[in-house]
């Protein structure tokens, strides 16, 4: 997968009439199985560029090409159908759906995005992160760690060509962020998924090969009033 | 995994407010099933498909009086006939409707049994022999009342009475609040099998032993008299005989052995009950109520109409209001879902937001509460359904003991089938805001909350 970023552009419109800018990057690439890290400080846009990159949110102006794809200038339901195809997010507080077990979080994933729910491959997921005794645990009763190794099983469901994880160690104890960090890399090197994840820890960054500073590529200015 | 798959489990986290929603539709839907049964029910008890007579007759003055009282056995009947209506107004060799009636059949009524206070009908064997209603033959275990004190009584009277054939019973004069029990005695011949209408509570004399009773038969000099008051001719011939048959005569200490037999001219009928040939039928009622009331001795009607009236005035707007109820119900709980889903819009927004996250697009988790919408309207149908039929079998051997009616309780009326489109429409209404509420969802600010 490749990812390319260019003359990228979101703001946010502020009480009083002004706008508040968040991302202004010129350009951006990655290229076919990078596993790269960003780090950027609280309110700095990671999470806006991810939602950007994802299709969740539209930028202001300029584009995001995805495997020769211009994400952005999709119509929302085409956004929509090429996130669940070829994108997995793996959220900083999981977001999974706590009416559902495990296994039924993972084949939610997959039944969006009209392939059909494959339920083998969802157990099989759930068994290579760990959780193949657990699968049928809702995540009320999964403990913290289980909880994201369940979001990154649902994350890989679809074979996504491009992995974006939002901070997925922010909410996990000490001593299982080592796990989870160890997963999504082995995951994403099995799967041959590219990975872009967003944090603000320098020790999470230090494993990783090519690591992006946000700021030193997002340059946002504050725009005049609307 | 389906829309409604993930409807269904959604409902199932909210499983109380869920359930008690559901239950509400359902107590609507049970009351407008019972309703419509039930209703089903009395229209087919006071309708031509439970009457097997073309005309009744009885004295004149309220057509519906008279039909109830001798048709349903309800209120008692407020005059008597003379014999001779049967034999010279109904059945005279100089009426033209002579040859259009099939069977022409006295009954005469008044008295209660000793014990249970059921109404006691003097008749002749040809009412058993007569449909008590189109297609509906009467059933008889043991033998036609043919002697004078012999009787067969309705499967109600025999259940509550614990009587059998050979079981003997008195009559009170004039009903149960009288105290004045008849000497003779009946023997029960025969036992009838139910019929589901008011024939199930009767007890059936022999005609000739209800006029053997004391006190039965009309005093010769008033018999005389009231003859000639509605015009019939009474000969000095046959007013001698009257007088003879009813003078001297010691009413009480008779056994059955020493009854003398009572001149027609001294009995009293309540009704008469005419059932027309096949091949002329209600028509040939019709063109014998004119001309038969024109003689102001006694009234013919054809039972149907003053009960479709009642039906129609009374009943049937009774109905329309209990349906009106019924559906209000279903309305008001419908709104009980639209808030129940509209409430728990605020609590789900992330919950929607993940899904639009995870691809989902906006039209899809719009019909996904749309089709929680759906499951509780329908859930709440089926069950209603269930329940509306529990309640008819639950109250039909109340119903049944009481008022002698059979109902079927697994009866479906076509109306049922009308419940689940319009539970669909609900579900669609009340479904509408929350799963607009749902598309207009903003993906990031939700997840960010």
């Amino acid at each position: 997968m490749s990812l390319s970023i260019q003359n990228l552009k979101k703001s946010y419109g502020e009480p009083g009439g002004s706008r508040l800018s968040i991302l202004d990057i010129d350009s951006f690439e990655m290229q076919d199985g990078e596993q790269v890290v960003l780090i950027g400080s609280s309110g700095g846009g990671k999470t806006t560029l991810l939602n950007v990159i994802a299709g969740i949110t539209t930028a202001d102006s300029g584009t995001v090409t995805i495997d020769g794809t211009d994400v952005t200038s999709l119509p929302e339901p085409a956004r929509d159908r090429f996130r669940a195809q070829r994108i997995g997010y793996v959220f900083q507080t999981f977001n999974l759906l706590p009416a559902f077990s495990a296994l039924e979080n993972v084949l939610l994933g997959m039944s969006f995005s009209g392939r059909g729910a494959d339920r083998s491959r969802a157990i099989d997921l759930l068994e290579r992160v760990g959780l193949g005794h657990r699968m049928q645990h809702r995540p009320t009763k999964l403990s913290v760690g289980e909880q994201q190794r369940v979001a990154v099983a649902r994350a890989l469901a679809n074979s996504p060509s491009l992995l974006l994880a939002d901070e997925p160690t922010a909410n996990v104890d000490t001593a299982n962020q080592e796990n989870v960090l160890k997963l999504i890399r082995e995951a994403c090197t099995e799967n041959q998924v590219s990975l872009l994840m967003v944090t603000h820890s320098l020790d999470v960054s230090s494993q990783f090969d090519r690591v992006e500073t946000l700021s030193e590529f997002n340059r946002p200015a504050v725009a005049a009033n609307d | 995994m389906n829309l409604l798959t993930i409807a269904a489990k959604s409902l199932r986290q909210r499983a109380l407010s869920s359930s008690l929603t559901m239950l509400s539709v359902a107590l609507g839907i049970m009351l407008m099933v019972a309703v419509l049964v039930i209703n089903s029910v009395v229209s087919d008890t006071f309708s031509q498909r439970s009457i097997g007579y073309n005309l009744v007759i009885g004295p004149p003055g309220s057509d519906l009086a008279n039909v109830l009282s001798a048709v349903y056995r309800i209120g008692k009947p407020r005059e008597t006939l003379p014999y001779r209506i049967l034999t010279e107004d109904v059945l005279g060799d100089d009426k033209k409707w002579k040859d259009w009636i099939h069977y022409a059949i006295p009954i005469a009524m008044g008295d209660v049994t000793e014990i249970g206070g059921f109404p006691i009908v003097g008749t002749t064997p040809k009412y058993f022999v007569v449909e008590y209603g189109p297609g509906k033959k009467f059933g008889l275990d043991g033998k036609l009342p043919i002697r004078p004190f012999d009787a067969v009584i309705g499967a109600r009277v025999a259940r509550e009475n614990d009587w059998t054939v050979g079981s003997e019973f008195r009559l009170i004069h004039g009903g149960a609040e009288s105290d004045h029990v008849h000497d003779e005695k009946f023997t029960i011949t025969g036992l009838l099998a139910p019929t589901g209408t008011p024939n199930d509570r009767t007890v059936f004399v022999n005609l000739e032993g209800f006029f053997l009773i004391s006190g039965h038969e009309k005093p010769p000099q008033e018999a005389i008299e009231r003859l000639r008051r509605l015009g019939f001719v009474v000969t000095p011939q046959q007013e001698a005989e009257i007088l003879a048959a009813g003078g001297g005569h010691d009413d009480h200490g008779h056994d059955h052995a020493h009854h003398h037999a009572i001149p027609d001219d001294m009995k009293e009928l309540s009704f008469i009950l005419v059932r027309m040939k096949d091949d002329i039928g209600a028509m040939g009622a019709i063109m014998m109520v004119g001309p038969f009331n024109e003689g102001l001795r006694a009234q013919a009607v054809n039972p149907v109409f003053p009960m479709n009236q009642l039906m129609k005035n009374f009943v049937g707007n009774f109905r329309q209001m209990l349906l009106c109820l019924t559906f209000l119900i279903v309305i008001v709980a419908g709104v009980g879902i639209f808030v129940s889903i509209y409430n728990s819009m605020a609590d789900r927004k992330r919950e929607i937001a993940i899904m639009r996250a995870l691809g989902a697009h906006r039209g899809t988790v719009f019909s996904i509460i749309l089709g929680e919408s759906l499951l509780l309207c329908l859930g709440g149908g089926v069950l209603g359904l269930l329940l509306g039929h529990g309640l008819v079998i639950a109250v039909t051997p109340i119903v049944e003991s009481r008022a002698g009616i059979i109902m079927n309780p697994f009866q479906f009326e076509p109306w049922e089938l009308v419940l689940f489109p319009v539970l669909m429409v609900l579900a669609s209404l009340v479904g509408f805001l929350p799963g607009l509420t749902a598309y207009r969802t903003d993906v990031a600010d939700s997840l960010s909350d």
